[in-house]
């Protein structure tokens, strides 16, 4: 045996535990909010996640108990169910999960080796091969005109049928994000685009409630030492800066700071994706830099871009960057005048 | 109260230290043999003095310090040297050096001990004393003492820091020395501070020891110079020296050199006892304190001689339970598994455990790094562990230097946070002894690069130096002097006319009373002769014309 | 149009004449290929390559007279250096010049030396001390463990002697453990 004879109580699997936990508090408003068809994706997800994950640990020799059980496949399933529209037809997340699995993950090496954020890399196929599909989002229940029922969510999103030839637009609708984007292009102005009943008092009505749940799960996490706050800090304090100078330059054509800090995927993304340790950087500073560089980046193609929301790209171009970030941010070592790396090497 | 600073990270592993810490030191018992290394510290082994057979007594020099980084050893108790050979030693290679083996006659009869007076000696005098008596660096890793208590071209050291942290769990030796002792450490720290020519002295104790640091401080207060007892936080490694000397000065010792840099020194508490009874009393290193705990009977706290059997202090602490499938020396955290019970007691054991699976859990398999960086958090140096690992792993030994690996000090942090339960400190052994051996097989390679190449330059100016006294030879026979010419003439024909009487000397005598017919056919002979002689001398002749 | 392609030719003009300079003015000084190659190759000098050392041997590679592969004392690791040096393909140790043996040093038994110098004279780093009809030894630190030495001696009183390892130059570990399942 080596030492240290003794370690820690910390283990892969319980820190995706944690995740998983700290996701819940999200997931309950969800359902309370907007009925129970996240629950529908989020189980699609997990049992494509672990279907997939077990086929290709078994083709490439891997023990599979405990790559399976180390939880990273759920995670990603998690995430991804909760990135996507919830009343979706089944494919759909079963496609982007299998995609983020196989490709994104083990294709790259499994646990530990992948380049890019799986969910992300899930979500980004998903948005750009069925955008139709990606794009209609269930209505909160305060503003659909048809509830409907558990049954009749599994019916839509098996058999693609509701009840009675209601309407699709009765039980979805576009994101704030989306509405905001497509009511500026005709020329309103973001005062009276945010008169609409679907916003409430900072993005969407029931979305902005799921934000702040996935704050506290963050927070949650931070207190768990699972995350330290750099990435998320930097990422939401960029983002707020970015939206801050352009709204008030022009209030009327640029959404407040607060309204994208709480509408689309920033809080999921500032907290449970940017955070993801294997695709992110991992000195301090360069934490900082990768979380500014996201948040900038989303602000970006949220305002200019084309795409409803700019989370899952941001993480995705910034993954790229990663190696660049970590050499150039080494953090000075212990006695060392100065930084390790270039210039100090005997 | 004096300002703490804090080093990055550190860990909180379970202290286990109430095991032994309740009673007080005992004497092992004498054993029958005594192991005793001529390498027990760094630097070169020191040089037996002795033969198999001879008398020895307890505390006289067996082996001599051999070059200047080195220490003296003696002999533990009065005996015989039986044998001075290869036996296994405590390393975690499970490799046999050479040890000077003592068979104890049981009276334990000291040598004649003569105190010094320190203060008469001159510096350099003093510090060749200490390193006759054997002293060295007790913490762990035996640098040493007299080459650290060389103030240098500064002439002296403002800041002698004594570390009593003892940061490491189950642990217990320097916390009863400083309970039992304290005095004696404060005398043997007065030896230092005078050696250093010290302003401030301060001694360094972890907060989970309160009747250590009460000893301490009163003993302190007894002192004719002012020594500050501060209790530190209990946070692993605070006990490793550039940590205790960050924590207690905010200051850094320098990655490339030493802590005098910075004008601080450090030394282990049970240093500066063996200090004193070196000065004060004359006793050379024959003994440590030494915590044997773990899975044993009764976990105590022994004054052991040097190369006592460890089974012989596993036996005196009443034995190892059930379970006990091997022993560790020194803690949990950096310690490593002894090859075999027989092996000595040497200067570096600072403890002994008896360890078992339901003590130290063997831990899960490896998984694959996430990259958490939960290890550069804990890394009390502010390394980048993950990055490390992925350069020793890949035997990137260039690049993993780049990053500082020699600046590890193996603590263990990183491993013990680790989730993926990656054994890392593995790791940066393995590169940083690997990059030691290329070092040293690349020094190889060039010393017999420069040999061969010399020994080339001078097959070539052998060669020619040859060549030319060749052709001086030659040139000689060519044009010799016309002297020397005549001479060799006169010689030759000297030698012609010698041989020629010779000849004639030896002419026929039988010829004369012989008939004239006879003498005619003879005579004929001898024209026929002399014409056949003639005819092959004149081809030859002729051949050389052309 | 006329503009544009002076204007462009120009710039090429102008940057390659800068380019050119620079690579002039700022070269690299840079060690000739065979010191190169002499670094990686182990200094046995053996012989075992063909080539009367290893500077020859280095010499003949970097004329491409010789293949990377042929020297047994530097090992699989050496070949890797050497074809990562010349961005050439990595081949296995050519079995006709040996294989590769623990390192080992010559041992001359000095009860049967006879003193007839003739391993003095074979030794290519002069590691050997003695002279005629003089006993002689080796110096352990200076000898690369050629074993050029031992045909020559005419009572067969040279060992290589395997160097065993001992404390000191005892090496930790690569941690072995896999993730994947032994197929």
């Amino acid at each position: 045996m080596n030492p240290p004879y003794v370690t820690g109580s910390s283990s892969v699997s319980t820190i995706m535990l944690k995740v998983l936990l700290a996701l819940l508090p999200a997931v309950a408003a969800y359902v309370l909010l907007f009925g129970p068809a996240i629950l529908i994706g989020i189980a699609l997800a997990s049992a494509t996640a672990l279907a997939c994950e077990a086929f290709m640990l078994r083709l490439r020799r891997y023990p599979i108990k405990p790559f399976l059980l180390d939880g990273s496949a759920l995670v990603t399933a998690w995430l991804l169910a909760l990135a996507m529209p919830p009343l979706a037809p089944w494919w759909l997340v079963v496609v982007g999960t299998a995609f983020a699995i196989v490709v994104a993950k083990q294709l790259y090496g499994g646990l530990g080796s992948n380049l890019f954020n799986p969910a992300m890399v899930g979500y980004a196929v998903m948005i750009i091969s069925f955008p139709a599909q990606m794009t209609q989002w269930q209505a909160p229940h305060a503003l659909a005109s048809l509830h409907l029922s558990f049954l009749q969510e599994l019916q839509y999103m098996f058999g693609g049928t509701l009840p009675d030839g209601a309407k699709l637009d009765a039980v979805t609708m576009a994101t704030p994000l989306d509405t905001l984007r497509t009511q500026l292009k005709l020329g309103h102005s973001v005062e009276t685009i945010r008169q609409m009943p679907i916003f409430g008092a900072f993005s969407g009505k029931g979305s902005e409630t799921v934000a702040w749940c996935y704050l506290a799960g963050g927070l949650l996490l931070w207190q768990q030492r699972v995350i330290t706050w750099h990435i998320p800090a930097a990422f939401l304090a960029t983002l707020a800066l970015a939206a801050g100078a352009f709204y008030l330059h022009d209030p009327a054509h640029f959404a407040p700071p607060w309204f994208h800090l709480m509408s689309g995927g920033a809080m999921l993304g500032a907290f449970f994706i940017a955070t993801d340790p294997v695709t992110g950087a991992t000195t301090p500073k360069g934490k900082l830099i990768f979380g500014a560089g996201i948040g900038l980046l989303t602000y970006i193609i949220r305002a200019f871009g084309n795409f409803p929301d700019g989370v899952a790209f941001a993480v995705l171009l910034m993954n790229i960057c990663v190696p660049l970030i970590d050499a150039y941010t080494q953090p000075r070592v212990f006695g060392h005048p100065t930084k390790p790396g270039r210039g100090t090497q005997q | 109260m004096r300002p703490l600073y804090r080093f990055n990270g550190g860990v909180h592993p379970p202290q286990h230290k109430e095991e032994s810490s309740g009673h007080p030191i005992v004497p092992a018992p004498l054993p029958a043999r005594l192991v005793v290394p001529v390498h027990q510290h760094i630097g070169n082994p020191a040089k037996p003095l002795v033969q198999p057979g001879d008398r020895v007594l307890k505390g006289q020099l067996i082996a001599q310090a051999e070059g200047y980084v080195s220490a003296a050893v003696h002999a533990p108790t009065s005996g015989t040297v039986s044998t001075v050979a290869m036996h296994l030693v405590p390393h975690p290679s499970g490799l046999p050096d050479l040890c000077i083996t003592v068979e104890a006659d049981g009276e334990d009869r000291w040598i004649e001990r003569q105190p010094i007076d320190y203060r008469e000696l001159d510096a350099s005098t003093l510090r060749n004393r200490l390193r006759d008596a054997g002293v060295v660096g007790l913490g762990g890793a035996v640098f040493p003492t007299f080459i650290k208590l060389n103030p240098g071209a500064q002439q002296r050291v403002p800041t002698l820091i004594l570390n009593g942290a003892e940061c490491e769990p189950w642990i217990t030796c320097d916390d009863r020395l400083m309970r039992e002792r304290a005095a004696q450490i404060v005398a043997g720290i007065a030896v230092m501070r005078f050696m250093l020519g010290s302003q401030e002295v301060l001694v360094g104790i972890e907060d989970n020891k309160p009747e250590a640091i009460a000893a301490m401080a009163e003993a302190c207060a007894q002192s004719a110079f002012p020594i500050e007892v501060v209790a530190v936080p209990t946070l692993y490694p605070a006990g490793g020296a550039k940590q205790l000397i960050k924590v207690l000065t905010g200051k850094e010792a320098p990655s490339s050199g030493r802590s005098t840099d910075v004008g601080v020194a450090c030394f282990n508490v049970a240093t500066a006892y063996t200090v004193h009874r070196a000065v004060d009393h004359g006793e050379p290193v024959v003994s440590r304190v030494v915590t044997v705990t773990g899975n044993v009977r009764e976990p105590r706290n022994f004054e052991a001689l040097i190369g006592t059997p460890v089974s012989d202090l596993v036996a005196a602490a009443g034995g190892a339970r059930e379970g006990t499938d091997r022993l560790v020396m020194g803690g949990p955290m950096m310690g490593f598994d002894l090859p075999s019970p027989e092996v000595p007691l040497v200067k570096a054991c600072n403890c002994v455990i008896a360890a078992s699976p339901a003590l130290f859990k063997p831990a899960p398999a490896p998984m694959p790094c996430i990259r958490c960086g939960r290890c550069a958090r804990a890394c009390p140096v502010e390394l980048q562990p993950q990055e490390l690992y992925w350069f020793a792993r890949a035997k990137n030994f260039g690049k993993a230097q780049e990053y500082a690996l020699f600046d590890c000090i193996e603590c263990g942090c990183c491993s013990y946070v680790c989730p993926s339960h990656i054994p890392l400190v593995q790791y940066y052994r393995f590169a940083k002894s690997e990059i030691w051996a290329r070092e040293k097989e690349k020094k190889a390679a060039d010393l017999a690069r420069e040999r061969h190449e010399f020994r080339q330059l001078r097959l070539e100016r052998e060669k020619r130096e040859r060549a030319e006294k060749l052709a001086q030879k030659t040139a000689a026979k060519a044009a010799p002097a016309p002297g020397e010419a005549d001479a060799k003439k006169a010689a030759i024909l000297a030698a012609v006319e010698r041989a020629k009487a010779k000849k004639a000397a030896a002419a026929p005598r039988n010829v004369d009373n012989l008939p004239p017919e006879a003498l005619e056919e003879i005579a004929k002979i001898e024209a026929r002769r002399a014409q056949v002689r003639d005819m092959a001398r004149r081809p030859v002749a002729e051949e050389k014309e052309p | 149009m006329l503009a544009a392609i002076l204007v462009m030719s120009g710039l090429a003009v102008v940057l390659g004449a800068v380019l050119g300079f620079s690579a002039v003015k700022f070269r690299v000084q840079d060690n000739p290929l065979v010191e190169k190659i002499d670094a990686i190759l182990p200094q046995t000098q053996c012989g075992q390559c063909g080539f009367p050392g290893c500077k020859p041997y280095a010499q003949a590679i970097a004329e491409e007279r010789a293949d990377i592969n042929q020297c047994p004392p530097g090992g699989e690791e050496g070949i890797r250096k050497l074809a990562e040096l010349l961005g050439k393909e990595f081949k296995p140790l050519n079995a006709e010049h040996g294989a590769p043996k623990t390192k080992s040093v010559a041992v001359i038994d000095e009860r049967l030396c006879i003193g007839c110098t003739l391993c003095l004279q074979a030794c290519p780093v002069d590691a050997i001390l003695g002279a005629a009809k003089q006993m002689h030894t080796v110096l352990a630190a200076e000898c690369t463990g050629c074993g050029l030495c031992v045909p020559p001696c005419p009572v067969d009183c040279i060992a290589m002697v395997e160097l065993r390892e001992e404390i000191a130059t005892w090496k930790w570990k690569y941690p072995v453990y896999q993730f994947k399942r032994a197929s």
